[in-house]
């Protein structure tokens, strides 16, 4: 996209949300998208297979989570998302 | 992880989700971002109604938790225009697919647009017509295949933007499904918008378009949406342009123009006023 | 200060406005409809008269998106109405099925003229009435009510606003265009003489409500678009939740055969007839709309004349008043059926009647059959 650009503040001034990814595999129809986008690389495809014949996501890398959001605003399929860590536990 | 629930679980009908959509499907990713434009506009939503057609993402008004109605094929537009005209109070929203709103349903989009009555239509255009198996539509992508030309579409694609435009809207935005941040703040100006307001979504059909087109997996049409896609705020309409190397986004029309249901009520206060003042009771004895 | 919605008085106006009053009278606020010969009358009156009344009138771009938009309009909980003729009517049947499969009272009246297609706009005709019955695919059942005067405009328009409010069902008015286009005296009463129904509502919470449950008379209650109640209809096959149902057969069988029994079951409180001379008659002349005029005028004649003849208007065409036709079978020798057409509720009064003993009297063009046309029927094939 054109429009993407580098942010404009400092590294050192952004602020990482604490989250923990909780996912719903029996809704996950493969897709990828949610893994394929993360900018952390922390999601890949589990093995096992979902009862659609789907490889669902797991958090593989979960300290480089930033909190970001794209893994639940891009699911097409309310799959996964994220959950602040003072919530409480996935 | 332990089963949780997702933040936007209860603002959808118990039992009808998982979705029938394919893994990719856009149209996944606009139920999402409709739901979290409410949530965010803090809509009284039991003042929303949202209409739909026949496709796949015609099944959406099922999925929500809202008053809805899935019309005949084409027909949401003219559903929703009775509603809003004898209800203004309710937020009426029509979500629509390509072929639904501008082939089959084309007439009810212009003449809506034209009175410009209060309300919001997001078209999910994928090309095509899915829920069928795959057919061509009014958007369909010069000489590309589908189940109704085999040996490719001869045909010229709407210019949705423009048509909108053309039409008389107040608000014609397009973003695609790889935009998800932008599709919810354009819902969120088209929802408070008064007036006939426009959002259409170029979204991926994986099973039938894409595949027969060979636009890859559903990351590859992501991915093509993402890096092909130029925002041009406010530029031509006509130039807006939709095609496998540039996909024309953003917002195109933003104007302000007397809206139907605030003219008629004002014009029912006047004919009813000039009674009072004569003292008839009706202008027309039989 | 609303103008008086029902103009109490002796008038003498034509029945496509008559019609339009008895929508008002009846509580009808929303119209949605399309000029077309000979019913443009009833839009043009509406569109004066709603105003003044806080109703809407919705110049829809086509007769298809009047249907829709009436269905709309019922949804939010508005009464709704249009008018149109035999082209139009075309085009508003995959509507009336989506009004039929999602139970919405809505009200269409139907000026019918010379068919097919084009036809004579300025003619008169009864070329619709089977279609009022199967013009949309699918099984469904609809009630079709049939003036003959100016003032049974009025009183069956209203009549046909509370039968599609009770039975949650579409229900026609079906003028041809002389009773639209005639002009008679009219007494519209006050308005404390008028009998308005209301569609049933919810009696439960939202959270406890299926909008497609019905009650003992087979009609769900109906909520309305706006009121928390948050629900949903769909022209799919669907079950007592609203939800869509494209598979089982069960739901398919259960869901069709509700939306017809809930008129037949209850069509004794639906089917009105007028009965003119029955009690003794050996010949019966079975009629509906402007002819039923002349068929009136030719009994009288025939009676003078010594001839023990009857008649049997039918007011409701549908659902078909064949215990009426079973009624009178043993008692007549002949049926006469006069219609302008070539051959439609004929074939209903058949199905409850020896065939050989039935007199078509078919007449198409610019006028009814005149009562003497009609006596010559009468007379002419005795034994």
């Amino acid at each position: 996209m054109e429009a993407a650009r580098k942010p404009l503040s400092p590294k050192g001034n952004l602020k990482i949300l604490e989250v923990d990814i909780c996912t719903i595999p029996e809704r996950c129809k493969g897709c990828g998208v949610c893994i394929e986008l993360c900018p952390k690389d922390v999601l890949d495809y589990d093995p096992k297979l979902n009862v659609h014949g789907a490889h669902p996501p797991i958090v593989v890398n979960k300290e480089n989570c930033v909190g970001c959001g794209l893994c639940e605003e891009v699911c097409p399929d309310l799959a996964i998302f994220q959950k602040k860590k003072e919530e409480g536990k996935c | 992880m332990i089963q949780e629930t997702h933040p936007l679980e209860r603002f959808t009908r118990k039992g009808m989700i998982p979705h029938i959509w394919c893994a990719g499907c856009g149209n996944g990713v606009i139920l999402s971002e409709l739901l979290r434009a409410l949530v965010e506009l803090k809509i009284d939503l039991n003042k929303v109604a949202v209409v739909s057609g026949i496709g796949c993402i015609g099944r959406i008004s099922g999925y929500v938790n809202l008053d809805g109605f899935h019309t005949t094929h084409g027909r949401a537009i003219a559903f929703a225009v009775g509603l809003k005209a004898a209800r203004p109070d309710i937020k009426v929203i029509v979500v629509s697919g390509d072929g639904d709103l501008f082939a089959i349903g084309g007439n009810h989009f212009i003449h809506a647009a034209r009175r410009n009555i209060d309300m919001t239509v997001i078209c999910s255009n994928n090309f095509n017509y899915g829920m069928t198996g795959g057919q061509a539509g009014p958007t369909t992508m010069p000489d590309n295949r589908t189940t109704t030309t085999p040996y490719g579409n001869i045909e010229h694609p709407f210019n949705l933007v423009h048509l909108a435009a053309g039409s008389g809207a107040v608000y014609v935005a397009r973003w695609t499904t790889a935009h998800v941040r932008r599709i919810r703040e354009s819902i969120k100006t088209a929802l408070t918008k008064k007036g006939f307001t426009f959002v259409e979504i170029i979204s991926p059909c994986p099973e039938q378009y894409g595949r027969r087109n060979r636009m890859g997996e559903p990351i590859d049409q992501f991915n093509w949406l993402r890096e092909k896609s130029v925002v041009q705020h406010f530029s031509d309409p006509v130039k807006a342009e939709v095609g496998p190397n540039k996909v024309v986004v953003g917002e195109f029309v933003d104007i302000e123009k007397p809206e139907y249901t605030e003219s008629l009520r004002r014009q029912m206060m006047t004919v009813q006023g000039t009674l009072e003042k004569e003292g008839r009771l009706t202008s027309a004895p039989l | 200060m609303l103008a008086r919605d029902v103009l109490t008085g002796t008038h003498f106006t034509q029945g496509d406005f008559a019609c339009a009053e008895g929508a008002i009278a009846a509580g009808c606020r929303f119209f949605a409809g399309y000029p077309i010969t000979p019913a443009t009358e009833v839009a043009e009156r509406m569109a004066r008269r709603l105003p003044e009344v806080g109703g809407v009138y919705l110049q829809m771009e086509d007769e298809i998106g009047s249907v829709a938009a009436m269905i709309g309009a019922s949804y939010g909980g508005v009464k709704s109405m249009t008018a149109t003729s035999g082209p139009g009517f075309s085009l508003m049947q995959e509507n009336i099925g989506l009004a039929a499969m999602t139970e919405t009272p809505i009200v269409i009246v139907d000026v019918m003229r010379g068919g097919p297609s084009t036809g004579q706009p300025t003619k008169t005709g009864q070329q619709d009435v089977m279609q009022a019955k199967w013009g949309s695919h699918g099984d469904y059942e609809i009630i079709a009510l049939a003036p003959s005067s100016v003032q049974e405009t009025f009183d069956l328009t209203v009549r046909a606003f509370n039968l599609a409010e009770k039975y949650r069902v579409p229900v026609f008015v079906m003028l041809d265009e002389i009773v639209g286009h005639m002009r008679e005296r009219l007494i519209i009463p006050s308005p404390d003489r008028i009998e308005i129904v209301n569609r049933k509502k919810p009696t439960v919470p939202p959270g406890q409500y299926n909008p497609f449950q019905p009650d003992e008379d087979l009609v769900p209650p109906m909520a309305t678009f706006g009121e928390g109640y948050r629900f949903y209809a769909t022209g799919l096959t669907h079950d007592e939740t609203g939800h869509p149902q494209t598979d089982s057969a069960e739901e398919q069988s259960k869901l069709v055969r509700r939306l017809c029994d809930k008129i037949r079951v209850n069509r004794d409180s639906i089917v009105q007839v007028k009965k003119l001379l029955l009690e003794d008659a050996d010949v019966c002349v079975v009629a509906y709309g402007s002819v039923a005029r002349s068929a009136m005028a030719a009994v009288t004649r025939a009676r003078q004349r010594g001839v023990k003849a009857g008649f049997l208007g039918l007011t409701t065409l549908w659902p078909f008043p064949d215990k009426e036709i079973e009624a009178i079978a043993d008692k007549v020798d002949r049926i006469v059926v006069a219609e302008m057409n070539y051959g439609q509720i004929v074939r209903e009064v058949e199905r409850r009647f020896d065939y050989r003993r039935i007199t078509f009297a078919s007449k198409l063009g610019e006028d009814p059959q005149t009562p003497d046309e009609i006596l010559n029927y009468i007379v002419r094939e005795r034994k």
